[in-house]
């Protein structure tokens, strides 16, 4: 596949985001989109778990499964990848930067089992990218999550004291605001075509 | 046992039904359910994984040491969806591709983990079986309700079958995003009003979100 590493980036934030067009990472969506502060937090930590698993997935498929045939395994591998990788970055941020490590801290075990980080693994190897492309598409789908999900909890914050219908509170309403956006989301559809 | 099963069933379909009542496991719901067919192979895979890894992870309860249960649970489902996975590629190719990434997403999916951890962990294989088809079933029974509105509307047809006769007008946003977003939240409003929340069935799915 023929696309700059930029192409993807802005395609995964637009006309491929990962919540709006792919339902991915949906769960944590609407679970933590009530405040603005949380959700800027969360998105911040997907997005940097997301950029680190994209490569270290893309490295590992291409330079172990795939060369021992092991690619059946991929499921298993990226899942305890991701689990490591997160793991990871939870020690070196809580010795390293407390500050952050308080901001972020409670958000980073949710993202384990982020649909959207495997999502996004699997999909550089289904769409073939290459290593710039998968970091690329990684990142570039991590701000789109986040500004989804900023916005959302944005609009959630407004209508708090809104009257709504019965029975249509919490995650009622929010699937419909997220339809709403996703509408709009539809108005990038033309500036590029992925797949 | 007879009344047990029946509520198992009860719970896992209609009362406590996995999608609406728990919101979980929205993730994999959506996407696939532009069309019925997709929606009906999803169905049956993440019936078959959510039974089996139930069953495992409940025959495995006594030796799985605590602390690192999550791992186990998770390599167990991985093990049923890989299953899934080839046996899809090889019987089903063209199934296989429209469903693209969402097979292997199953692993994410959060009603396995949830029945697993909340269910299975502390009840016998074979309950713990039907409770994972029952669960599997209700999500199912969603998937389907939200790709018949939407194959119906979006593209006149059920199944494949036109339905609509060809003077239909197609309503194109019913197969794009937006419109799954749109009859998830309204099926969740219509069953928030006519199937009141029932206390029981709260208690028992307490921990299984996330």
């Amino acid at each position: 596949m023929e696309m700059s590493p930029f192409i993807v980036f802005m395609a995964s934030i637009f006309t491929n985001n990962m919540i709006l067009a792919n339902f991915l990472g949906m769960c944590s969506f609407i679970a933590v989109s009530k405040e603005k502060s949380a959700a800027w937090g969360l998105g911040q930590a997907v997005t940097f778990v997301l950029t680190g698993t994209s490569v270290i997935n893309y490295l590992v498929y291409h330079y172990v499964l795939v060369p021992y045939g092991l690619v059946y395994l991929r499921f298993i591998v990226f899942i305890i990848l991701i689990a490591a990788f997160v793991q990871l970055v939870e020690m070196i941020i809580e010795r390293y930067f407390p500050v952050l490590h308080l901001h972020l801290g409670i958000f980073l075990p949710l993202i384990t089992v982020n649909c959207a980080v495997f999502g996004v693994s699997l999909f550089t190897v289904i769409r073939q990218y290459n290593l710039f492309q998968a970091a690329a598409f990684g990142f570039g789908s991590g701000v789109g999550w986040t500004m989804a999900i900023v916005a959302l909890a944005g609009i959630r914050q407004k209508i708090k004291n809104a009257p709504l219908p019965k029975g249509l509170e919490g995650a009622g309403i929010t699937l419909i605001i997220t339809g709403i956006m996703a509408l709009a989301f539809i108005g990038f559809s033309g500036i590029i075509h992925v797949q | 046992m007879s009344r047990k099963i029946k509520d198992i069933f009860s719970l896992g379909v209609i009362k406590d039904n996995p999608v609406f009542r728990q919101i979980l496991g929205i993730c994999s719901s959506l996407a696939v359910t532009n069309l019925m067919l997709n929606s009906l192979a999803m169905g049956i895979g993440l019936i078959f994984v959510t039974s089996l890894s139930s069953l495992t992870v409940s025959a495995l309860r006594r030796y799985t040491p605590g602390h690192i249960r999550m791992m186990v649970q998770v390599l167990i489902i991985s093990a049923y969806v890989i299953i899934v996975d080839i046996v899809l590629k090889a019987y089903f190719p063209a199934l296989s591709s429209a469903l693209g990434p969402y097979v292997g997403l199953i692993i994410t999916n959060c009603i396995i983990m949830g029945r697993c951890e909340v269910y299975a962990q502390k009840n016998p294989p074979l309950a713990s079986f039907l409770d994972g088809i029952a669960n599997g079933l209700g999500y199912s029974l969603v998937l389907m309700t939200i790709a018949f509105v939407r194959e119906l509307l979006g593209f006149g047809t059920v199944f494949g079958v036109n339905v609509l006769g060809p003077s239909w007008v197609r309503w194109v946003i019913m197969i794009m995003p937006p419109g799954a977003f749109f009859v998830l939240g309204l099926l969740i409003w219509a069953t928030n009003l006519f199937l009141p929340a029932n206390e029981a069935g709260k208690a028992s799915s307490a921990g299984g979100g996330r």
